[in-house]
């Protein structure tokens, strides 16, 4: 069994692939049965250690629209409550036969770790600051219909880079698949490591704007920050928020991407996050179609046609 | 990739390759040429207009890969008899394929149905070989999962025979009994260069990428 830990991780053919995938698969949300009888008889355990309606939600439709039996444990209320660690609830995952995990984990590597621990295929569906490929896939799948290509797209990549794993991801499987990557952020909040990272970088938005074909804005995780990154969320705005004259800047087929929850008027001004060329509902339902294609892929054979 | 036709079970790989520029070596044998094949699809095109008393709600859904181009070819001929257009198009059954665990994942083919949709219409299923029967179960679930047409027919170029379902065509390009241990390969024109169809040893395991 193989598994999906890193967008960077993926060949260019492996991505290509689970897009293509995912592009037949869209066509059944259409249809009256939306289910397909592929995963029947397998069982896909949702492990998610952190809240994530959205995510998890989009992995548990996915598996269910390819008939995979679904299991749900958060960790809330589950013995991860009373102090059982990563490793026997892994265990018990394996005793119970699950075929795939997808694991949300608020520590960095876990997925990787656990990978080593179960026979089934691990997705990462958001391990710390450090990945979450399938928001990486759905990500470039929606660019890749709205530009029409991927090829020397110029993609800017705006706000918390530090502790984003949507940017990490991104900045891998769009290297890979030919784009150019801009990380737009206040000098704080670019990660120590960026130089490693196959991007240039900027603490400049309206210098980076004009020359970008897609503008993807992040979350401020202030979650995750244990200390000030920025004076004011006011002035955070008046640097790095896309407002509708920032907006106006871009060229005319340019979009706007947000992998979601989006803080209005802080990150987007609700004028952007309205307009027909931001594509944040687009993004969701591109994830259940990406999600089907990697389940898909990593289940649906003897053996996975992707992954690492 | 050529439509091999094998005993289904066996390991396949997943992807689309290319087709095999030379057909014929070995103990290959062409059992049918291009205009033999134009023959017999002429001949289902006109059986389709009669056994549907002219074809007015008719579909052909061509299975890929090679199931597509001959669904077209049907459509063309039928759009000259009767001057009016059928609505053709191609059903993938990748995912309800019943050997799936098999071998490793496969990429998906093209599911492309007509705008008229299947609901109420007469569907032609179109297949270049048939042999085990299983991928016209498959098809067969695919439809129901699609929409409820009035009836389901099925045409195939080649009728290999060796079903291992209660599985039958109602139109056959060509009945031509083989041996387990031979290969069926149709080559067509728009995806191969030229329209034959081929005899040969069938290869050892694993590998064939198309099959019934």
């Amino acid at each position: 069994m193989r598994h999906l830990l890193s967008a960077g991780d993926l060949s260019r053919d492996e991505a290509t692939l689970i897009l293509d995938t995912a592009r037949e698969l869209a066509q059944a949300g259409a249809r009256s049965v939306k289910k397909f009888p592929t995963l029947r008889g397998r069982t896909v355990v949702n492990l998610f250690y952190e809240d994530s309606t959205r995510t998890r939600t989009s992995f548990e439709l996915a598996a269910k629209r390819l008939s995979a039996d679904v299991i749900n444990f958060s960790a809330k209320g589950s013995s991860v409550a009373k102090g059982e660690s990563l490793k026997d609830t892994a265990l018990t995952l394996q005793a119970m036969g699950a075929d795939g995990v997808v694991i949300r984990h608020s520590a960095s590597g876990a997925a990787h770790r656990l990978s080593g621990w179960v026979d089934g295929s691990v997705v990462n569906a958001g391990d710390g600051t450090h990945e979450h490929p399938t928001q990486a896939l759905l990500d470039v799948y929606t660019m890749r219909e709205r530009m029409g290509r991927l090829d020397g797209l110029r993609v800017a990549i705006v706000g918390d880079v530090r502790h984003s794993r949507v940017a990490r991801s991104n900045v891998l499987l769009l290297h890979t698949l030919g784009a150019e990557v801009t990380l737009v952020a206040p000098p704080t909040l670019v990660p120590v490591s960026v130089h490693t990272w196959p991007c240039a970088v900027s603490y400049d938005l309206d210098e980076t704007l004009a020359k970008s074909d897609v503008v993807m804005m992040l979350r401020v995780q202030a979650e995750r920050m244990q200390g000030a990154y920025f004076p004011t969320p006011r002035e955070y705005s008046r640097r790095y928020g896309l407002d509708g004259e920032r907006f106006a800047k871009m060229h005319d087929e340019a979009i706007v991407m947000h992998p979601g929850p989006m803080v209005r008027g802080m990150e987007i001004s609700a004028e952007v996050a309205d307009s027909p060329r931001c594509t944040v509902t687009e993004q969701v339902a591109n994830g259940l179609s990406i999600r089907m294609a990697v389940l898909y892929l990593l289940l649906g054979g003897s053996e996975s046609a992707i992954g690492a | 990739m050529c439509a091999q036709k094998r005993t289904e079970g066996d390991a396949r790989t997943a992807h689309t390759a290319d087709p095999p520029k030379t057909a014929d070596h070995g103990d290959s044998k062409t059992v049918l040429e291009g205009p033999e094949i134009q023959r017999a699809l002429t001949r289902i095109a006109h059986e389709v207009l009669e056994r549907t008393k002219g074809g007015e709600d008719v579909t052909l859904l061509g299975i890929p890969t090679r199931g597509v181009p001959l669904a077209g070819r049907l459509a063309q001929r039928i759009e000259r008899v009767e001057d009016r257009a059928v609505p053709w198009g191609s059903l993938d059954i990748t995912m309800y394929r019943d050997d799936l665990r098999l071998a490793p994942a496969r990429a998906l083919g093209r599911t492309d149905i007509p705008a008229e949709g299947i609901d109420g219409r007469v569907v032609v299923l179109v297949d270049d070989v048939l042999f085990s029967g299983r991928t016209v179960r498959a098809a067969l679930d695919a439809l129901n999962d699609l929409g409820r047409p009035r009836a389901v027919q099925l045409a195939t170029l080649v009728d290999r025979g060796h079903r291992e379902l209660p599985i039958r065509a109602d139109y056959v390009g060509k009945n031509l009994p083989t041996s387990l241990r031979e290969n069926v390969t149709v080559l067509l024109d728009e995806l191969d260069g030229r329209d034959a169809v081929v005899l040969g040893p069938a290869k050892p395991r694993p590998g064939a990428e198309d099959d019934n």
